[in-house]
Parts: C-alpha cells; sequence; structure tokens
C-alpha cells in the first residue's frame, strides 16, 4: 500500500526559461499512478515547455523531478525512454516514405540483425491487439490517415517500454470518431498498469478522459483537482482567469446582396484527383455561411480556388456580380476580399520579418503604409501599434519578430490585419483550430461583429460546434460535393452529422 | 556510457547583432588559424607569413591603394548578390555576369558610334544591361520552369569565359597586339581616371558606394525590397498576399547581373583597357564576391566593409607570393578557408549550445 503514498511523479518548484519569458515558474504538482493525468492551460501557458522537461528534450534552469520518489535527472530523451517515458508530440515525428515497422525500428538498438522486420512485427501486433492500436505494419507512413499515424507514434513509445506515456494536443488532428476510439485506447492503457499524461486546452476532453487536472496559467500551476469533484465552468474559469460564455451572443441576421456566388466550381488537388465536385452556393452581405465537413473533404482546395491560389476548371466565381474565376490573389483582394489562410504559420505570416512588416502584408502598397515605392515606416508603426492594441495581441513590440508570437496572437494579428482593410467577404479556413478558449472567443466574436457591420463571411471549420454556433446557414460537404445547404435553426447536430458522413440532405428522415 | 550530447541545442529564431558579428569573427579566426598551418606545411611561420599579408595590404599607401583597387569589384558585385540572396535566389554567376560587362565595355570602347564624351557612361549602362541580361537567362529559367539557380548561373560563368575567349581570338583580336589574344587598346576617352599614380579607378569606387546605399534602401524602405523579403523568407506567404514570385527573382537578377556587370566595366576601363584572357580580367572577383556577400550577412552597407576586407587578402596574397615566394592560390585557400568556417558557423548563429548541468 505504499505505493499508493509515493506519487508516480512529482515536479518540485521545475523554472524554466526562455529568452523574454518564464515558460515554468516553479511549477510544483503530483501524478499518482495509475491515472490519466490532463494537463489544461491555454496556448503558450507551458503544459508542452513542462513535459519536454520530463521528457528529456528541455532542461529546468531549477528545480527537481521526482519519479517515484526518487529524485531523477532526466538529460535526454535516451534517459527518458531508459526511465519508462513516452512522448507522442504534437507535430507526428515519423518518416513518410517508410513504412510502420521501419519506423518502430528507427533508433532501436536491440534488434536482430538478420530479420528485424518479422521480429518486429510480430511485437507489433501483439501491442496493437492488446491496445486497440491497429494498423497495418507494413503501409507507409504517408498512406496513414492522422489518426493512424498517431497510432503509430503511441505504438512506438509502447513498444520501447513506455510505462508513461505523454500525449500532447493528441486530439487536435482528430476526427470525432478517431478521439472516441483513442480516448477507448487511453482507458485500456490504464487498466493494463500504465499511465497517461494528457496535454490539452479543450475542457470537454478533460471531464470526459481524466482522473486528475493540473491548470496551468501563465507558466504557473493554478490548481491541481480531481476530475470528479470539478466542472467545466470552474475549469475555464482557472484556465482563462475570468468566465467564459459558451454561447455567443448573436443578433439576428439582416441579409442583403449576394457578395459571392460560385456557380459549379470543379478543382483538383494535388495529386490531381477531383476535390471540388460542381459546388455551387452563394453568401450574401450580413450572413455567415458555415461549410462543415470531416477533414480532406475539399475544404482547403475550395478556400485555394475562391482565393485565387488554385484553378477552377469549370464553373464561375462571382464577387461583388464581378466574374473572378481564376484571377489572381491580388485581383480577388482588390474586390474587398479577406482571406484568414489554413495554415497561418506556412501562408499567414513571415516569421523572420517584424510584426511591422507582417501588419503590411496586404496592403503594403497602399496609402498611407507607402507612397510611390516609399514605405512609410513611421505610419506603418503606428498602425501596428493600433492593431495591436485593438485585437489584444500579446507581444512586447511592433519591431518583434513575428516567430516569437504564440499561435492565438499570430492569428489575432492574421485576422486584424485582414479586417483592417474594410472586406466585402471574409474567407476564413479554420479561424480558431489550435487555439485556446480565450483566443477562440475572441476570434469568433470578431467574426460575428463583422457579419453585424454587414461584411459576408464564408466560415470554412472542422469544428461543427462553432460553425453551428456562428453560421446562419450551413453548408456540409463530402467528398467535394454539397451534401445540403441548411438554415442554423432548421436543422440539428445530429443532421449535419449524417450530411458530414455522406448522405445527401434530400436523403434524410426528417 | 554517455549516449547523448553534453550540451542542449535550443533554437535562435532571431539572432542579436552581437551574435552574428561574434560568430562571424570567430568564422575568421578559425579560418586564420587553419590557414596557419598550410603556411607552416611549406616551411614558412604562420607569424611571419601574417605580418607580409598585413604589410601587404596595409604597409603603405600604394599597399592600401591596391587593397582598395581589389576591393572595387568586390563590392561592385558583392552588392548586387546581396540583393539577389535576400530573395533566395542562389546567383553563383557573377562572375559571367562580371565578363559580359568587360564586353558591352570592349564593344562601346572599340566598334560602338557612341561619341567620345558619352563613352565612360554609355560603358557603365551597356555593361550594366549585359550583365542583367545574362542574369535574366537563369531568372527566367528559375522562375518559369523551376530549374534549378545554382546549376544554371555556375554553368552561364562558363559561356561567359568562353564567350571572351572566342572574342579575342577571333573576331575582336587586335590589329596592334603583336598576335596576342588581346583586342586593341581602349582610346583615352574610354579609360576611367584613377587617383594619382594608384589602380584606384574612383568613379567605379563612388559607383559602388552609391550602389550599396541605395540598394539598402531599396530592400529596406521601398515596396519591391518588401516583396523580396518576404518572398526570400516566406514565399508562400508571398504568394497568398498576392506577390509574384516570377517579378521579384526577374527584377533581383537583373539588378544582381547589372552590378557585376559594372564591375566588368570598371576592371577593364580603370585597369586593363583592353580584353583578354578572362583569368586575367578578373581574379575570381564574382566568386569572392559571393563569400563577401556571405559574410556580410545579406547587409549591403556591410558589404562595403567585407569587400574592403578581401580587398586586403587579395593585395596580401599578391605581397606572400613576391615576398615569400609562395604559390599564387594562397589567396584561393585562404578564401575557401573562410567560406567553409562562415557557412559551418551558420549554425552557432541560428542555434543556441548550453552546456547541461553536470548530473
Amino acid at each position: 500500500m505504499n505505493e499508493k503514498t509515493t506519487p508516480l511523479i512529482k515536479f518540485d518548484s521545475v523554472v524554466k526559461r526562455f529568452p523574454g519569458v518564464v515558460a515554468n515558474d516553479e511549477v510544483s504538482f503530483e501524478v499518482e499512478e495509475g491515472t490519466i493525468h490532463s494537463l489544461l492551460g491555454e496556448n503558450g501557458a507551458g503544459k508542452t515547455t513542462l513535459m519536454k522537461i520530463l521528457y528529456g528534450l528541455y532542461r529546468q534552469n531549477s528545480g527537481s523531478i521526482y519519479l517515484r520518489g526518487e529524485k531523477t535527472e532526466i538529460d535526454s530523451p535516451t534517459k527518458a525512454i531508459e526511465l519508462g517515458i513516452g512522448m507522442v508530440h504534437q507535430h507526428f515525428k515519423l518518416v513518410s516514405n517508410h513504412t510502420v515497422i521501419e519506423n518502430i525500428a528507427l533508433g532501436l538498438s536491440d534488434v536482430s540483425v538478420t530479420r528485424p522486420t518479422q521480429q518486429i512485427e510480430r511485437k507489433l501486433i501483439e501491442l496493437a491487439g492488446k491496445y486497440g492500436l491497429e494498423v497495418d505494419p507494413r503501409a507507409k507512413i504517408w498512406q496513414l490517415s492522422a489518426g493512424e499515424k498517431q497510432r503509430v507514434e503511441i505504438l512506438r513509445a509502447l513498444y520501447r517500454g513506455a510505462e508513461i506515456l505523454i500525449l500532447d494536443e493528441p486530439t487536435s488532428v482528430l476526427t470525432p470518431g478517431e478521439t472516441e476510439r483513442l480516448f477507448g485506447v487511453l482507458e485500456e492503457m490504464v487498466t493494463g498498469g500504465k499511465n497517461v499524461i494528457f496535454i490539452t486546452h479543450k475542457l470537454d476532453e478533460v471531464m470526459k478522459i481524466s482522473d486528475r487536472v493540473t491548470v496551468l496559467r501563465e507558466g504557473r500551476v493554478i490548481d491541481t483537482l480531481d476530475t470528479a469533484s470539478t466542472n467545466k465552468q470552474e475549469l475555464s474559469k482557472k484556465m482563462v482567469g475570468r468566465e467564459v460564455l459558451f454561447d455567443l451572443e448573436r443578433n439576428p441576421c439582416d441579409r442583403g446582396e449576394n457578395v459571392l456566388e460560385v456557380e459549379g466550381i470543379t478543382g483538383y488537388n494535388d495529386k490531381g484527383v477531383v476535390a471540388v465536385d460542381d459546388l455551387s452556393f452563394s453568401v450574401c452581405e450580413g450572413e455567415i455561411l458555415g461549410v462543415a465537413g470531416v477533414a480532406g473533404n475539399g475544404q482547403r482546395e475550395l478556400a485555394e480556388v475562391l482565393t485565387g491560389l488554385r484553378e477552377a476548371t469549370s464553373g464561375r466565381v462571382l464577387i461583388n456580380g464581378k466574374d473572378l474565376t481564376n484571377a489572381s490573389p491580388r485581383e480577388i483582394a482588390e474586390e474587398r476580399v479577406a482571406h484568414v489562410p489554413e495554415d497561418r504559420i506556412k501562408q499567414g505570416i513571415v516569421g523572420k520579418l517584424t510584426l511591422s512588416d507582417n501588419a503590411i502584408l496586404k496592403n503594403y502598397r497602399k496609402k498611407p503604409f507607402s507612397r510611390g515605392m516609399f514605405i512609410n515606416y513611421r505610419k506603418v508603426k503606428e498602425w501596428t501599434k493600433d492593431l495591436i492594441e485593438e485585437f489584444n495581441v500579446k507581444v512586447p513590440g511592433a519591431d518583434t519578430p513575428a516567430n516569437l508570437l504564440s499561435g492565438g496572437n499570430i492569428q489575432k494579428l492574421i485576422l486584424g490585419r485582414e479586417v483592417s482593410s474594410d472586406p466585402r467577404l471574409i474567407i476564413a479556413s479554420h479561424p480558431t483550430y489550435g487555439l485556446d478558449v480565450g483566443a477562440a472567443e475572441q476570434i469568433r466574436n470578431l467574426l460575428l461583429k463583422q457579419r453585424d457591420n454587414g461584411v459576408a463571411v464564408l466560415l470554412i471549420s472542422e469544428n461543427l460546434t462553432e460553425v453551428t454556433s456562428l453560421s446562419d446557414r450551413i453548408a456540409v460537404i463530402f467528398e467535394g460535393n454539397l451534401m445540403g445547404l441548411v438554415e442554423r435553426n432548421e436543422t440539428t447536430r445530429d443532421e449535419i452529422g449524417m450530411m458530414m458522413a455522406g448522405t445527401r440532405f434530400e436523403q434524410l428522415e426528417r | 556510457m554517455q549516449e547523448y550530447l553534453p550540451f542542449e541545442i535550443t533554437e535562435r529564431p532571431n539572432p542579436s547583432g552581437f551574435v552574428i558579428i561574434t560568430v562571424s569573427l570567430l568564422a575568421l579566426l578559425s579560418a586564420f588559424l587553419v590557414a596557419s598551418f598550410v603556411f607552416w606545411a611549406y616551411g614558412t611561420n604562420p607569424i611571419t607569413a601574417y605580418t607580409a599579408l598585413f604589410d601587404g595590404a596595409f604597409g603603405g599607401v600604394y599597399e592600401l591603394s591596391e587593397t582598395i583597387r581589389r576591393a572595387i569589384p568586390l563590392l561592385l558585385a558583392g552588392v548586387g548578390l546581396v540583393i539577389a540572396f535576400k530573395a533566395q535566389f542562389w546567383n553563383i554567376g557573377a562572375e559571367g555576369q562580371l565578363l559580359l560587362g568587360t564586353i558591352a565595355a570592349t564593344w562601346v570602347a572599340l566598334f560602338s558610334p557612341v561619341p567620345e564624351p558619352l563613352m565612360v557612361p554609355a560603358m557603365f549602362f551597356f555593361g550594366f544591361l549585359a550583365g542583367s541580361l545574362w542574369a535574366l537567362v537563369p531568372a527566367v529559367l528559375k522562375s518559369k520552369l523551376g530549374i534549378n539557380d545554382v546549376i544554371t548561373t555556375l554553368m552561364m560563368n562558363y559561356i561567359a569565359i568562353n564567350l571572351v575567349l572566342f572574342l579575342v581570338q577571333g573576331p575582336w583580336k587586335g590589329e596592334h597586339q603583336w598576335g596576342f589574344p588581346y583586342s586593341d587598346n581602349f582610346p583615352a576617352a574610354a579609360q576611367l581616371g584613377t587617383l594619382g599614380t594608384t589602380n584606384v579607378h574612383w568613379l567605379t569606387l563612388v559607383i559602388g558606394l552609391v550602389a550599396a546605399g541605395l540598394i539598402y534602401v531599396l530592400i529596406n524602405r521601398t515596396t519591391p525590397g518588401y516583396e523580396i523579403r518576404v518572398l526570400g523568407s516566406n514565399p508562400s506567404a508571398g504568394r497568398f498576399a498576392g506577390m509574384s514570385y516570377v517579378k521579384t527573382s526577374i527584377m533581383v537578377m537583373f539588378i544582381s547581373g547589372g552590378m557585376a556587370g559594372m564591375a566588368g566595366v570598371g576592371e577593364i576601363a580603370g585597369i586593363h583597357h583592353m580584353l583578354r584572357n578572362p583569368s586575367e580580367l578578373s581574379l575570381g572577383y564574382g566568386y569572392t564576391a559571393i563569400i563577401v556577400a556571405w559574410l556580410a550577412r545579406k547587409n549591403p552597407l556591410a558589404v562595403i566593409l567585407t569587400a574592403f576586407f578581401f580587398g586586403a587578402i587579395f593585395a596580401g596574397g599578391d605581397a606572400l607570393k613576391v615576398s615569400l615566394g609562395l604559390p599564387f592560390q594562397i589567396t584561393d585557400v585562404f578564401n575557401g578557408l573562410i567560406l567553409f568556417f562562415l557557412i559551418g558557423s551558420e549554425i552557432l548563429m541560428n542555434y543556441k549550445f548550453e552546456w547541461r548541468r553536470s548530473p
């Protein structure tokens, strides 16, 4: 019974500093044996940093970690693995041209020289069966879905004898079904004597899966509690530091003229397969049209066709009544179309340049930011400062390079920049993806405000709650086809779910 | 057994000026250190060698003027390369673009109907244009067809070298050169003035200094420069913002090639006064300019310093050859070592190494 009293892991005043920030500030809490322990906090709260310390990727500046009561120096991932700690990173670390087995073999030292794959395959199938982690061992990584890749990562950790598994935001890449499945696996693992540390910023998941939860805010531990004795409201308050409204206040939709009209457009994806198949819809002034669908059903291609980044092979795109089919991104932007891109780091900002430079990415050729050929950096800086203030971007100053910002702050900057150009149409792809509750709420309210001001908004999102709470009408797409276009208050979540799975609206039993 | 590194590596997304300068100096120091082994292997005391090198570069008015003379083509070509590198266009072809400048200058001086008073400006104008057009070939090939810029720019050098050889041995071979593969001498109106008895053709130097300033402003204060910085750092964000990669590539290569072309004009109109063997016209200035731009960390104003530095190595290398009888390739050894350590040191700039506390 002694084991019960000695915690599995004990963090004792762990401090980690990065230039200009304290990522972990005197972090102390305990993880008990045989539990799923959630680490909850907004982006930039220090969750991942703390776990990277536990996994030996970072070294704390001060403080100690005790493993089963023993003070432990974890100075490398190798050491962490020896100690039975495994980590599944948010961005998978797999070699995509290699098979599952080869990825598992990578870095293993005790593999037989003669027939290594057979040995691994046998053990792999055994492990997979035990925890419900089915995946084809001979498949190449690139052929796998995000959920399957994650299973490979988990299997790799288990193969190396992980007793403590750290999962960093594991559900951010999963469909609802895959998430359910992952939770099943995790419960199975705990029953089988393993321990799970689960990093997340989603309250529902904490409530659903974990036994205990530690809330981090700005690098400090706010509280550690039993999930059974708390609720979402309390947790969100601790996480954000204030009350969060789950139901957005919204005014009735006041529809005006059509701003965007899409007539039968078709487009191909990068692999040359039809991704957008004869889609037609329109978005009018003062309306949010939500596009719902499971990831990879043509959402990205649709946004790219509409913003001039991808060719439409047939059909027409009318913006403000003007035919802009296959116009250049600049011509489309000139029609006051703002675009919040899907991949904010790759498409939305230039990391090495300052915030000022990033703030004018779309309007650097317009007055007053430039006259003729010359950029007026005094004006640019003033404007950037206004933007930072108005959109609550947390950053030391306008000269800070954009790659030092957290995801939420980058998104606020992008949205601020796009909205400030006085748009008629906003195309927003996954605007709150990966953001914490506080930032997501701000972004959603911003979009609603734009709609109230008469802007047409096309919202593309995989977050069904977001789509249903924001949109006035909802278009559901499946394999590039429109399954149905419905008014928000004339449908249910279940119906949308059915359409997302490929049932046409007409075929629904209503 | 320790299976891991004794230090921790973390990314340094935006190295400070102090870090950049320290790391660059460290790289130079390392290069000099390794070069001393080369001297030592030749039976020369490294200290004697470095003293001779220093004296050869800065020992007197003549030595200093030789340093500046070598720095001029490096400055012009180097400033041009900065703008290409800033846009992530790897122009390895400054040598060829420089030679095209010498060809254009020769044409203006010997074969064109340009009146004498306009000859000097015409040489620089056509020299710029020739270098630009030469550089546009790889620019179009890369931006339209995705063909590797390093290979095309490099290969264009050999075409340029052989074009010069063809001209001096064939159609442009001089009538008054006793059968040597030289063109005829430039008329006096096509020869650049020099400072006193030195070889410093000051007009080219002034052009280089002004260009460094202008290109600095272009990159940092104008909309085309903004596009260069955005596309050079994150092309997909640039595309997303409606910028044209093709247009920007063509612009940077136009300027980059043009600057190298003007460097060629300076060499031929200021020093040689005739078209001759390419290896005599340029001592690999176009290649050394790559190191010049790199050491300047793509800052056009810093090129003024780094060009001077490499000018000193050229001038000092000359002195080593004369006073210590070392082979003339010693300059190339230096340049090679410096580039090697500069590129190798990039990792120290972009990543931070911290010793782990002892366990």
